[in-house]
């Protein structure tokens, strides 16, 4: 560690620490929740998390794709979500491009978060929602956003979604 | 004014408000009103370096935990929290709510630590019965003593801290303001621990740096000197629009910042300021244009052409004051902006009359000169300002007469020091430029006075809430040329 660039993790702390989140998300994920381990074994900076709408909530029986980008500061720097595919979630905090505006993904990022944590709080996101609907500057947003959401000033305005 | 008060003005106020060589001025009246001594000389400042500034952090401190018998770090946090106003902590402190105190604070409290951890959600400890941990962060696990925590109980290994810290510090530049690394707790990292838990040097300095500049910008007492690359700050007994200057020599206003603009006031000056900024373009597009469109009212109803051009050569006559003042106003910038090539030239000048058998102390009145015109010039900037908000009185009048004085004297005394000195002419150039900044420096002062004597009997109107006249819509179109409503 000693070696190392400020801020960072060195190169086998940082593995380390992706490969047991991954083993551990593989061996016991959270309810609807399962990542894809071929691809991030291959790749371990970019992972796909493939996600069920839990039973009883208005995203029963869809389902959806999460992908997580993990810089080399990870996890003192919080990893890129978004969601990806063919089916963007409606809900009042994803934006139609896949970004999502959740504040542990930014200001409220810890690194004692994990991708299971995060995931988590998705799924109860995604739970509590009582309206399908788009963010009302969902359109402009979309056309005027930088492609990596962490570089959008989010407004945090409604923990109650 | 006596002689011994002269020393002391020049010593803690040069080139901004007076001069020190009044004793030999010809017209005694204006240089004895004891109210600008006043405004002057009763507004004790004093300049503290980077490391006073940290004294004076560590000093104040100190203060609170003698009678406050906490840890001095949380001291600090506490004073941070307050804004570094000692009285208000102490007020908080005995009125009863500490617990509320510590909270809002982001501290624990000190006198029931015990108590609070256990009351806390315990952390999801992944501890083992071997004396080993597992580090949240790193997922590696490691002996207890590796790991460390505050108050709230989160542990972590010292080497994720460290990490984290310098994340923090470096990348996101947090200083005053570092959580606990655990997810949703916001208790504080006090300084302490930083500088224990960080390694490198270069992250150390510039935490110290960013605690040092929280501390300053929190505390209504202290400013930084707003001279680029001065490390400098200014600290007074109360906060004041009064003039400070710095060991760097910069003269600025205590309360605003902004470069000392007497006899403007700083809200006002702020509103000028961003009106400035907002109308730049504006301004440029009316100078380029204003002469050349052609109204075309034949495809208007003509009740509504009347209408519309009464608006149009109001909102016009709006813009052509705006850019008289504004005018003027840029001038002396821009004029005190080459302000440094004239001490050159003027030193150069100095330097060959001393060649012409002229004693060092003969040919100083040269560099007066260029002190007084530059104070003449910065003052003048500043009462365009005012009289851009000023509605018109007898009082106005009076100021724009003053104005008017002051601005033909400095110009004649600009032209004098542009002027070649030859050895014949030196005697009378020496007395001639002398004359001139006498004069000026007097129609300065009288000016000033004036003004501030308004202040004080209430004798200035403004009109704040000028139309804004950048209503692009409106503009395009203009019928004739251009006709200042005013001088």
């Amino acid at each position: 560690m000693q070696s190392l660039k400020a801020g960072h993790l060195d190169a086998s702390r940082w593995e380390r620490r992706l490969q047991k989140e991954l083993m551990s998300l593989m061996k016991e994920p959270p309810p609807g929740v399962e990542v894809d381990g071929d691809q991030a074994e291959q790749n371990l900076s970019l992972w796909t998390v493939h996600m069920k709408g839990a039973e009883g909530t208005l995203y029963e029986g869809e389902s959806f794709q999460l992908q997580f980008k993990f810089s080399p500061k990870y996890p003192f720097d919080s990893p890129e979500v978004t969601f990806i595919g063919s089916n963007i979630p409606v809900h009042p905090h994803v934006y139609s491009n896949g970004h999502i505006c959740l504040s542990i993904l930014t200001d409220d990022w810890s690194p004692a978060l994990s991708v299971q944590s995060v995931c988590l709080s998705i799924v109860s996101m995604l739970s509590s929602c009582k309206e399908k609907k788009r963010p009302p500057d969902n359109s402009f947003y979309v056309k005027t956003c930088n492609k990596n959401p962490k570089k959008t000033k989010w407004w945090y305005h409604d923990d109650s979604v | 004014m006596d002689s011994e008060d002269e020393t002391l003005y020049d010593e803690v106020d040069s080139g901004n408000e007076s001069s020190g060589d009044e004793v030999d001025f010809p017209m005694e009246v204006e240089g004895n009103n004891p109210r600008e001594r006043q405004s002057e000389d009763d507004y004790p400042f004093e300049v503290l370096s980077t490391e006073e500034i940290v004294q004076h952090m560590v000093d104040s401190i100190k203060e609170v935990n003698m009678v406050v018998e906490i840890p001095a770090t949380t001291t600090r946090i506490l004073l941070n929290h307050f804004r570094w106003d000692k009285e208000k902590l102490m007020e908080r402190f005995y009125d009863g709510d500490q617990e509320q105190l510590f909270a809002e604070a982001r501290v624990i409290n000190p006198f029931n630590r015990n108590s609070q951890v256990i009351n806390r959600p315990k952390p999801n400890r992944r501890q083992s019965t071997s004396g080993t941990e597992e580090c949240e962060i790193c997922f590696t696990v490691l002996p207890n003593s590796l790991l460390t925590g505050l108050e709230c109980g989160h542990r972590f290994c010292m080497g994720c801290w460290c990490e984290y810290l310098t994340t923090k510090i470096m990348e996101e530049g947090v200083g005053q303001t570092i959580a606990c690394a655990a997810h949703g707790c916001d208790i504080l990292v006090d300084d302490a621990s930083v500088m224990r838990l960080v390694k490198d040097s270069k992250v150390k300095l510039k935490y110290q740096h960013l605690i040092t500049n929280s501390f300053v910008e929190c505390n209504r007492l202290l400013r930084w000197c707003p001279s680029p690359d001065c490390n400098n700050a200014v600290r007074v007994h109360y906060v004041d629009a009064r003039a400070v200057q710095c060991k760097c020599q910069h003269v600025f206003c205590f309360q605003c910042g902004e470069s000392w603009h007497d006899p403007v006031k700083c809200h006002l000056l702020r509103h000028w300021i961003k009106k400035c900024d907002d109308d730049s373009e504006t301004s440029n597009w009316i100078a380029a244009n204003t002469k050349v469109s052609q109204y075309n009212c034949n495809r208007y109803d003509e009740e509504e052409a009347k209408v519309a051009r009464g608006a149009q050569e109001k909102s016009r006559a709006a813009l052509q004051r705006y850019l008289f003042y504004c005018n003027r106003y840029m001038n002396h910038m821009q004029s005190l902006k080459f302000e440094h090539k004239l001490y050159a030239s003027v030193k150069e000048k100095m330097e060959e009359m001393q060649q012409h058998n002229m004693s060092w102390i003969e040919v100083q009145f040269l560099k007066k000169a260029v002190d007084i015109l530059c104070q003449c010039r910065q003052t003048l900037m500043y009462t365009y300002v005012f009289a851009y908000y000023l509605r018109k009185n007898n009082q106005s009048v009076l100021f724009e007469d003053n104005q008017k004085d002051l601005e033909s004297a400095t110009e004649k005394l600009s032209e004098y020091l542009e002027r070649e000195i030859t050895s014949e002419n030196l005697a009378d150039i020496k007395q001639k430029v002398q004359d001139k900044y006498r004069y000026c420096e007097s129609r300065r002062k009288v000016l000033l006075e004036h003004v501030h004597e308004g202040y004080e009997k209430d004798w200035w109107d403004y009109n704040e809430t000028d139309s804004k006249p950048n209503a692009m819509a409106r503009l395009p179109v203009i019928e004739h040329p251009a006709r200042p409503n005013n001088n």
